[in-house]
């Protein structure tokens, strides 16, 4: 009988699959891949890759992406796109290496394959989409913090995980120009691993820690709320400033908290939108990703590409306590 | 009845082989792979392509040449929470090989080595110091990824040799992959192993009754170890594979891949306490999973909801006989 239970769950499950749109053939099917879903920056990113598509006319956007950020879990949706024999796979990668045997082979299948925010290496897609240049983000995130700090400080990095591409990259750059920063000393790099809670006590264990800390800057979306919310919580408002890369909607009570003076992001919705034009140029409009090329990415201009077939996108943007309220309903 | 006496045949079970296959946990499990295989067929007009399912394999196959190791600890009464941390050594073991000149032999070598070793270390902490096997391999879960971070960092090995891609990523035969084909043996050998050998009857004798089969004169630790040795070498085998596939190593590879395991397992219909529990039933529960992810995934339905149904898969398939039980119980009295 357990059987015939199991059966008529599975069959409800059908169902249930049944009733979603039946896609149209015809459509151009361009996968916008993810670290993780539920994350609130790939979701606006998504946004942006629907308006892309409305803008195009003939596209479906398939927003996927692993439960949790591990390569592993990417692969398996690529594999599962593959299969679908998708026009387009869009990717913001949880590993620049790992995953390129699995879009090489998509590639052979004829799939155009581009990553954005988080890289894949040149060999495994056609070019990449930098929503800005590193150096820029690199030199944003301590400005952010030593605009604040006059007289010098102690600053703390609180990262995403020791793997991620481009936290690593910021970093760099940020070490590059800390000779600009006269007074700013970076006294530990911190990782929050991406997940809310593992943030927050890393961030509470550098105020124990470093009981004169004057900053910490998170260049994740994660980290800095959860940052945010220890300072609150630690009662040190005013003391210690978190900034780095945030989320207007998820940053908008730190700003008027005041654990946050300022912090930069761009627009996840012009680099989701971007992405898939750019997707779309490539499958459709048959343009080569060589170097040197300017593929065109409707309103946001076109994308010039490097020797890597890279290219960035836009300056990040600032967001403080007298634009908050404009921004954070949008994502 | 009485020709039962008459004979002297005593029956060692009161159903029927074909009633007790035909009621067994495989049957059952069984029922439900290919109610998944059809409803996936219908759902989605891209699921019944031999280079799909052949593509979906790879969603379970390393898993699973754990997952046999992992099911005789398991009835045996232990558990190896280390088997991911284990990929990741061995992966690291590996891909630091690789940068002293190591060809493919010596990748292979390296790896199964660290396998064992870490295999052996856990081993030694369970049967020779007696610690329970649990509070010892969620240790050496951080202790072996551990090592992996010190010595990677933030970096990766790459650069593999080509020859080393046919693991992971080579095929035997037209959509036949090296992994289905080390999948198969392997499931083979562990079937024969439990099944049909004295040392699987003891395996399950250690798992009923640790005490009883001592002074059965078997020797429980040492059938222990020995299982240890197994489930570190086949997580040896699965980081070569995966490392192989992956074309590169992070120490955070195979993150989680532990719980997917002995999901697999008990999915499989081994108990969790130890001393029950068959290989075709692991078989099909690899099946079930790799089916599941890849028929979901084939529909773009979110990974977390995939968790989900995995979860309600496991409870589900799981609670379902013994509420069945429990009714008809009550039924009776």
């Amino acid at each position: 009988m357990s059987v015939l239970k199991k059966l008529a769950a599975s069959a409800a499950m059908a169902a249930a699959t049944f009733a979603t749109p039946v896609f149209a053939q015809d459509d151009v099917r361009i996968a916008i891949v993810v670290k993780a879903l539920g994350i609130g920056f790939f979701e606006a990113a998504a946004e942006g890759a629907e308006e892309a598509a409305a803008e195009l006319g003939n596209v479906e956007i398939i927003y996927t992406g692993p439960t949790d950020t591990t390569a592993e879990g990417q692969i398996e949706v690529i594999n599962a796109l593959i299969a679908q024999q998708v026009d387009a796979i869009a990717i913001s990668a949880n590993d620049t290496d790992a995953l390129v045997p699995a879009l090489q082979r998509a590639m052979q299948r004829g799939i155009t394959v581009i990553s954005w925010d988080s890289g894949v290496a040149p060999e495994g897609r056609q070019l990449h989409l930098n929503p800005s240049s590193n150096p820029l983000i690199g030199n944003m995130i301590i400005k952010l913090a030593a605009d604040h700090l006059p007289d010098g400080g102690e600053v703390a990095l609180l990262s995403a995980t020791t793997t991620s591409t481009n936290q690593n990259i910021w970093i760099d750059e940020m070490m590059a120009v800390m000779g600009d920063y006269p007074g700013i000393d970076v006294v530990a790099t911190v990782y929050g691993d991406d997940l809310a809670d593992k943030s927050y006590r890393e961030a509470t264990g550098l105020m124990q820690s470093y009981p004169d800390l004057d900053a910490i800057i998170a260049p994740t979306s994660v980290g800095i709320v959860a940052a945010a919310q220890a300072v609150v919580d630690a009662g040190k408002v005013g003391e210690v400033n978190v900034t780095g890369l945030g989320l207007p909607s998820e940053m908008a009570g730190a700003i008027e908290s005041g654990a946050s003076q300022s912090f930069a992001i761009w627009n996840p919705i012009d680099l989701g939108y971007s992405a898939t034009m750019l997707a779309y140029e490539l499958s459709q409009n048959g343009v080569e990703a060589t170097s040197g090329a300017e593929v065109p990415m409707g309103r946001m201009g076109s994308l010039t590409l490097d020797e890597n077939s890279e290219g960035a996108m836009a300056d990040p943007f600032v967001y403080d306590a007298s634009n908050i309220d404009q921004f954070k309903s949008i994502f | 009845m009485t020709d039962a006496t008459q004979t002297r045949h005593v029956p060692d079970r009161l159903n029927s082989r074909a009633a007790r296959i035909f009621k067994s946990w495989e049957a059952l499990l069984l029922a439900v792979a290919i109610a998944i295989f059809v409803i996936n067929s219908f759902a989605s007009p891209y699921f019944l392509s031999a280079w799909n399912l052949s593509d979906a394999t790879f969603n379970f196959t390393e898993k699973a040449m754990i997952a046999f190791a992992m099911a005789l600890l398991i009835i045996s009464g232990e558990i190896d929470l280390s088997v991911a941390s284990i990929i990741a050594l061995a992966s690291t073991a590996m891909g630091l090989a690789l940068q002293y000149g190591a060809g493919t032999t010596e990748l292979v070598i390296i790896g199964l080595t660290v396998g064992v070793l870490c295999g052996a270390f856990n081993g030694f902490f369970v049967t020779v110091l007696g610690l329970p096997s649990i509070v010892v391999t969620i240790g050496t879960m951080s202790l072996f990824r551990g090592i992996s971070f010190i010595i990677l960092g933030d970096d990766a090995f790459r650069g593999y040799p080509s020859s080393f891609s046919w693991f992971g990523q080579g095929y035997i035969y037209w959509v036949f992959t090296v992994e289905m084909l080390l999948f198969v043996i392997i499931a083979i050998i562990y079937g024969v192993l439990l099944h049909k050998t004295n040392f699987g009857r003891t395996v399950y004798a250690i798992g009923n009754n640790p005490t009883g089969a001592l002074f059965s004169g078997i020797r429980v630790q040492r059938v222990k170890f020995i299982l240890f040795l197994l489930t570190g070498l086949m997580s040896g085998i699965a980081a070569v594979c995966l490392t192989s596939r992956l074309g590169s190593t992070r120490p955070s590879i195979a993150t989680g891949m532990e719980l997917e395991v002995v999901t697999m397992v008990v999915l499989g219909g081994v108990n969790i306490l130890g001393g029950s529990g068959t290989i075709p039933g692991v078989v099909i529960a690899a099946f079930v999973m790799g089916l599941v992810t890849f028929g979901l995934g084939l529909l773009n339905v979110p990974g977390i909801v995939m968790s989900i149904f995995i979860g309600l898969l496991l409870i589900g398939v799981i609670a379902l006989p013994r509420l069945w039980a429990m009714a008809a119980a009550r039924r009776k009295s």
